[in-house]
């Protein structure tokens, strides 16, 4: 397995505050990895480490086999960065907005026309390209900012809360966007979210971070086994059920809670539910329906965020 | 270092701070009234006041100004009459200090609008993504206020030759405009005092979110001027060709000691840091 990002006893320090600490993780080659947290966390300081704008206080960075403090120029040259806010000079235009980074990257200016015509186009901006970049409304700043992000075809594209302030509706159509970039050119992004739903919807694998400190690092389905033992089955029922609710602990159930014609049990694996469901069946409940609730990451986020705050990790 | 990076930076702060009125409206202004309106309403009153008693040159504290200089200016008016000699005295030497009003004005306004104006939109994050280096940044930055204050500088003192010459030609009966102390004004003083704005101007950026509030402060360079008007006025100070390059190499001087706090203060994690 290749690194795009190799993080290593990361730690970044403003004045006496730490904003990060001790931090150590790799993120993959062409996967969407997520940092999530509260703000203040240290998501935005992360990206900004990495891309060599900011030298660390203590640890390494290594950014597609170079280091972030002496090579900062030349990892930005291979990477984009959507900034939290849409950063564009709001005066030119949005033609005139993508020609300026372009050409900062050093793109050859036939291969930048070119670019920068297919990218407005891709983004739904073409017929609006001459238009001061101010005039637009929130949810095209967002998809020039992305659009911007992406003309140089970075290695690794960084997002740093790409749908924080948008609607509905343009999220919706930020998070298509991105999925389909991904799609197409295979890149690493590494996107800072407090967007649970997001992380959820885009994310190979999530990290966690709380006061600079990392949580969890891991897959949606791995952080559910590390964090969250077991699986939650929710029964509804026609009738109350008659026997005693302990009878229902057969091997692998680990707790029941009934309620009226309800029953929620939790089950240490998939595999346990249909002896769960015999065994009702044998006590002649009457079942209406079975649902395995599945494990959100807003429950592992939440759960993860609240031991820290307790300072139990 | 990549020109190319820090051309293309330049270009694109002129290209914004055009599109800022409070940028481009005093640039318009200044020229106006220094090239145009105070020169020519001088060369006018002093040929309508002729040699009549109303003559500034009968000023007594003109008069003892008179009595004061130094030979290179006495020379500049031997054979002249008193309208002529006050034509070239106050338009081509006691008015040559406001000429350097026009680069730091400029240079200030523009630098103001691309360090302390990038920072306050929060543009600045965007860009420092960007490949180019501090120094090519830096670079950038400072050439989109010099380039522009310089040439409207060079493009005003063109028009000030024209303005002043067909002005008083009835009077001078010849082409006497520019004087030799206004080569080493223009052409060295002038740049150098553009760079002094713009020095100021990113010093003093760092401290200050916004644009207009750069722009304040670097007016007190102003002061500089006003000193340096204030000294010839008096007789304190006489601008010779050798005083201009003096004055110009003092102020280069003072530019690359304050470029050098300037470059410091001038690095992605300061501007950062500021910003959030």
């Amino acid at each position: 397995m290749q690194h795009a990002i190799v993080i290593e006893h990361l730690s970044h320090r403003f004045n006496s505050r730490y904003a990060l600490k001790d931090l150590a993780y790799e993120v993959r080659q062409g996967e969407i990895f997520a940092l999530l947290g509260p703000n203040g966390a240290g998501k935005t300081t992360t990206i900004r480490l990495v891309n060599g704008l900011y030298t660390p206080t203590s640890g390494r960075i290594n950014v597609l086999g170079m280091d972030s403090v002496r090579q900062g120029s030349q990892i930005r040259q291979q990477t984009g960065v959507l900034t939290e806010t849409s950063a564009l000079y709001e005066r030119l235009s949005a033609r005139e907005n993508l020609l300026f980074f372009g050409r900062l990257y050093g793109v050859p200016e036939s291969l930048l026309l070119k670019r920068t015509d297919e990218i407005l186009q891709f983004f739904g901006l073409k017929n609006r390209e001459s238009e001061r970049a101010g005039a637009y409304s929130k949810g095209m700043k967002q998809r020039l900012a992305l659009a911007r992000a992406f003309l140089t075809h970075p290695r690794i594209l960084f997002l740093d809360e790409p749908t924080s302030s948008l609607d509905p509706e343009s999220t919706q159509q930020v998070h298509e966007l991105i999925e389909s970039l991904c799609r197409q050119e295979e890149n690493t992004v590494f996107l800072c979210t407090h967007r649970l739903e997001e992380a959820e919807r885009l994310a190979d694998r999530v990290a966690s971070l709380n006061s600079g400190r990392l949580l969890a690092l891991g897959s949606l389905p791995e952080l559910t086994q590390q964090f969250n033992h077991g699986l939650w089955v929710e029964v509804d029922l026609l009738q109350p059920l008659q026997n005693d609710p302990s009878s229902l602990r057969v091997r692998g159930v680990i707790d029941v809670q009934v309620s009226e014609r309800k029953i929620r049990a939790q089950v240490a694996e998939e595999e346990i539910i249909p002896s769960l469901v015999a065994t009702l069946v044998a006590q002649k409940a009457q079942i209406v329906s079975v649902q395995p609730q599945k494990v959100t990451l807003e429950e592992i986020y939440f759960k993860l965020q609240s031991q820290a705050q307790e300072g139990a990790v | 270092m990549n020109w190319k990076t820090i051309l293309t930076i330049a270009k694109k702060d002129i290209k914004e701070a055009s599109q800022n009125k409070a940028v481009w409206l005093p640039i318009l202004i200044v020229p106006a009234i220094f090239v145009l309106i105070i020169p020519a309403a001088l060369i006018v009153g002093f040929s309508s006041a002729g040699t009549a008693l109303e003559s500034p040159l009968r000023d007594p504290d003109f008069a003892m100004f008179l009595n004061r200089m130094p030979p290179f200016m006495i020379e500049l008016i031997r054979g002249l009459n008193e309208v002529q000699s006050g034509i070239v005295l106050v338009l081509g030497y006691l008015f040559a200090p406001f000429f350097l009003i026009m680069p730091l004005m400029f240079s200030t306004v523009i630098a103001a609008e691309s360090f302390a104006g990038e920072r306050e939109r929060k543009t600045i994050e965007a860009l420092l993504y960007t490949p180019a280096t501090d120094a090519e940044l830096f670079i950038g930055k400072v050439l989109a206020g010099f380039i522009p204050a310089v040439l409207v500088t060079l493009v005003s003192f063109a028009g000030y030759t024209i303005v002043v010459n067909a002005t008083a030609y009835p009077v001078m009966q010849r082409l006497w405009f520019p004087l030799p102390s206004w080569y080493p004004l223009v052409l060295w003083v002038s740049p150098a005092i553009s760079l002094l704005g713009i020095a100021f101007t990113v010093l003093i950026s760092a401290k200050t979110q916004t644009f207009m509030g750069a722009y304040q402060t670097s007016g007190s360079l102003v002061l500089v001027v006003l000193a340096l008007l204030a000294g010839q006025a008096t007789g304190v100070v006489y601008l010779s060709v050798l005083v201009g390059l003096l004055i110009g190499l003092a102020i280069a001087v003072v530019d690359v000691i304050l470029f050098s706090f300037a470059v410091r203060a001038f690095n992605r994690e300061q501007l950062l840091t500021a910003t959030s």
